[in-house]
């Protein structure tokens, strides 16, 4: 283990070597582009990493599931207007039930929107594709936990086979401070070893795999899609991950991801030292969602305010994690923007 | 007894394959498995398709095989010959997954010359979905979407592939045009453009004229006459471009 100053785009691609990423293909785009300049750099150095410039999004995506598909541990990283084209090799990666790794560095939306920051990729992550949301999305709050979930990632697609995404945002991407980097195995991490799915090293002479994402019957698909959902199902409870902050005795509870949680705690800490009995909730995997633990703090608290960079997108998945429960929602919504520490305290402080 | 003369890498469960009758591509993709054998690739080699009506050749072959979305064949092979240069990566695709949806793909493989061969069939129509306009579509050529025929005002006239990509192609880079009706000659081709990626020189591609009876609305000799009389002169035969 050691103290590094990373940006959090550097610590990206610092967690995906550490869990042994072999693979790139990606297109720039703001605030992701650096992952792509780090990789590109650390593969003249090493020639066992692969990396590919596409002419767009859809390329990117689509190569990296062929390096998928030869064995290799391939990710790729877009934001906004290009995670919007990623849908495309995402949704057979749903399919097929492919592992593969997306870094979502949030930027403004509709449409080519802002490059920096925001919270609006939440939906597209989750549900984007013409399926059902059989994804894996994790959300960071900071720079050291871009470099955690990295590694966190490829372990989760690899193991579980279901598309892996990690959101972040262009804040994050571009701060540079001091985190701590380690090697999985000095924290007992275990490494998720990849095989080909395609001429398999293995491969007996005259077996051969047809795979498809095409279904001739509506029962074929439909059985399909419910084996997949109930793998899902299965899986989430060893995969939910949340912070709980101070809301064993919380009266309020703030609920929030991503960077707005690590905004949303130094406003815990500012309105307790005030008296006032406020905890957080904020989900690391957004999808599957923690969704007994929010329940049960909901069945606690007498009010949660939900804040997000974003109009609701947040909100409504919270809203249907607590379907059943009566207890108030305020919220603090700002799409496109970020949310400081004193605009959540004000938000409380008036709030009864 | 007749004898068939099946390719030995033809999956034999999947048989009788999925196309319709007198189709142009099955025949290509008869061409491509007598290649296969030929050249004894079966063992080494990963077939993708696109969608469109090659998807029906998901399951065709005794060979790895990967079925993707519309355009995204050759992405999907580049990646995976990235990953494995050993592997023999075949893209088959058709005119819209090649000149349209999937367009910047094929000239930006062309450009990059990645070591992959991709075998595109040009059928003058949308086949799959019932037979409307593509970028082949001959001038005044009717289709469920230009009801009139084909007009250059409207539409420009019908995409040149193998010329556009020869134009950027490096010069080790294979390139041809042929059709799937002169059998001797398009497996000359193929096993051409498979040698090419074989001996790691570069990017190859070969478009393959042919017949669509069903949605050109054409028995089989009319069909055979119109890729003669009518295709060829606007689509020539022949290398465009061959290392040496």
């Amino acid at each position: 283990m050691k103290k590094e100053f990373l940006t959090g785009n550097e610590a990206i691609v610092k967690g995906v070597l550490a869990v042994g990423a072999e693979m790139m293909a990606g297109y720039p785009i703001t605030p992701t582009t650096e992952i792509i300049h780090y990789w590109s750099e650390e593969q003249t150095k090493n020639e066992n990493l692969k990396f590919l410039q596409t002419e767009d999004e859809m390329a990117a995506g689509f190569a990296t599931l062929g390096g998928v598909l030869a064995g290799k541990k391939a990710f790729t990283a877009t934001a906004g207007p290009g995670n919007v084209l990623m849908q495309d090799p995402l949704s057979m990666a749903e399919n097929m039930r492919l592992p593969i790794v997306l870094f979502v560095n949030q930027r403004g939306g509709p449409s080519t929107g802002t490059v920096i920051y925001s919270q609006q990729e939440l939906n597209l992550s989750i549900y984007g594709g013409n399926g059902e949301g059989l994804r894996i999305v994790y959300s960071s709050s900071n720079v050291q936990e871009m470099f955690d979930n990295a590694i966190k990632a490829f372990n989760t697609a690899w193991k579980y086979r279901f598309p892996t995404i990690v959101l972040s945002d262009g804040y994050s991407a571009k701060t540079l401070v001091e985190i701590e980097t380690y090697e999985p195995k000095e924290k007992n991490i275990e490494i998720i070893p990849s095989n080909a799915y395609l001429l398999n090293k293995n491969k007996k002479i005259g077996q051969y795999v047809n795979l498809r994402n095409t279904y001739n019957l509506e029962e074929e698909l439909h059985t399909l899609l419910e084996s997949h959902q109930k793998e899902f199902n299965r899986i989430s409870a060893e995969l939910i991950e949340f912070e709980s902050y101070k809301t064993d005795d919380a009266e309020i509870v703030i609920f929030a991801h991503g960077i707005v949680g690590a905004s949303s705690k130094i406003a815990v800490d500012a309105l307790r030292k005030n008296g006032k009995k406020v905890g957080l909730f904020r989900p690391i995997t957004l999808n599957p969602f923690p969704k007994n633990e929010a329940k049960e703090i909901a069945s606690k608290a007498k009010k949660i305010l939900v804040t997000e960079s974003s109009m609701g997108q947040f909100e409504r998945l919270v809203k249907n994690n607590l379907y059943g429960q009566t207890i108030e929602i305020e919220t603090l919504l700002k799409p496109a923007m970020g949310i400081s520490p004193e605009e959540i305290i004000k938000k409380l402080q008036i709030s009864n | 007894m007749i004898e068939t003369s099946l390719p030995k890498s033809w999956k034999e469960e999947s048989k009788p394959h999925k196309f319709c009758p007198g189709c142009g591509q099955s025949l290509a993709l008869k061409i491509l498995g007598e290649a296969i054998d030929e050249m004894g690739l079966q063992e080494k080699m990963v077939y993708a398709c696109d969608i469109g009506c090659s998807l029906l050749s998901w399951d065709m072959f005794d060979v790895d095989t990967i079925q993707t979305h519309h355009g995204r064949v050759i992405p999907t092979m580049v990646g995976f010959k990235l990953a494995n240069p050993n592997a023999i990566t075949v893209a088959f695709l058709g005119d819209g997954g090649g000149y349209a949806i999937g367009a910047q793909h094929l000239v930006n493989a062309a450009m990059r010359n990645d070591k992959i061969t991709a075998i595109l069939v040009n059928n003058a129509n949308y086949a799959m979905t019932g037979g409307q306009m593509a970028p082949t579509t001959l001038v005044n050529q009717k289709t469920d979407t230009t009801p009139n025929g084909r007009e250059v005002s409207k539409f420009g006239n019908p995409i040149h592939g193998p010329e556009m990509i020869a134009q950027i192609a490096a010069e080790d880079a294979y390139i041809a045009r042929t059709t799937s009706n002169d059998f001797d000659v398009c497996k000359n081709i193929i096993k051409k453009a498979l040698q090419n990626q074989i001996d790691g020189k570069g990017f190859s591609f070969v478009e393959i004229l042919s017949m669509c009876p069903v949605n050109w609305k054409m028995n089989a000799q009319e069909s055979m006459d119109f890729i003669k009389n009518d295709m060829v002169p606007i689509f020539p035969l022949g290398e465009i471009k061959k290392s040496n």
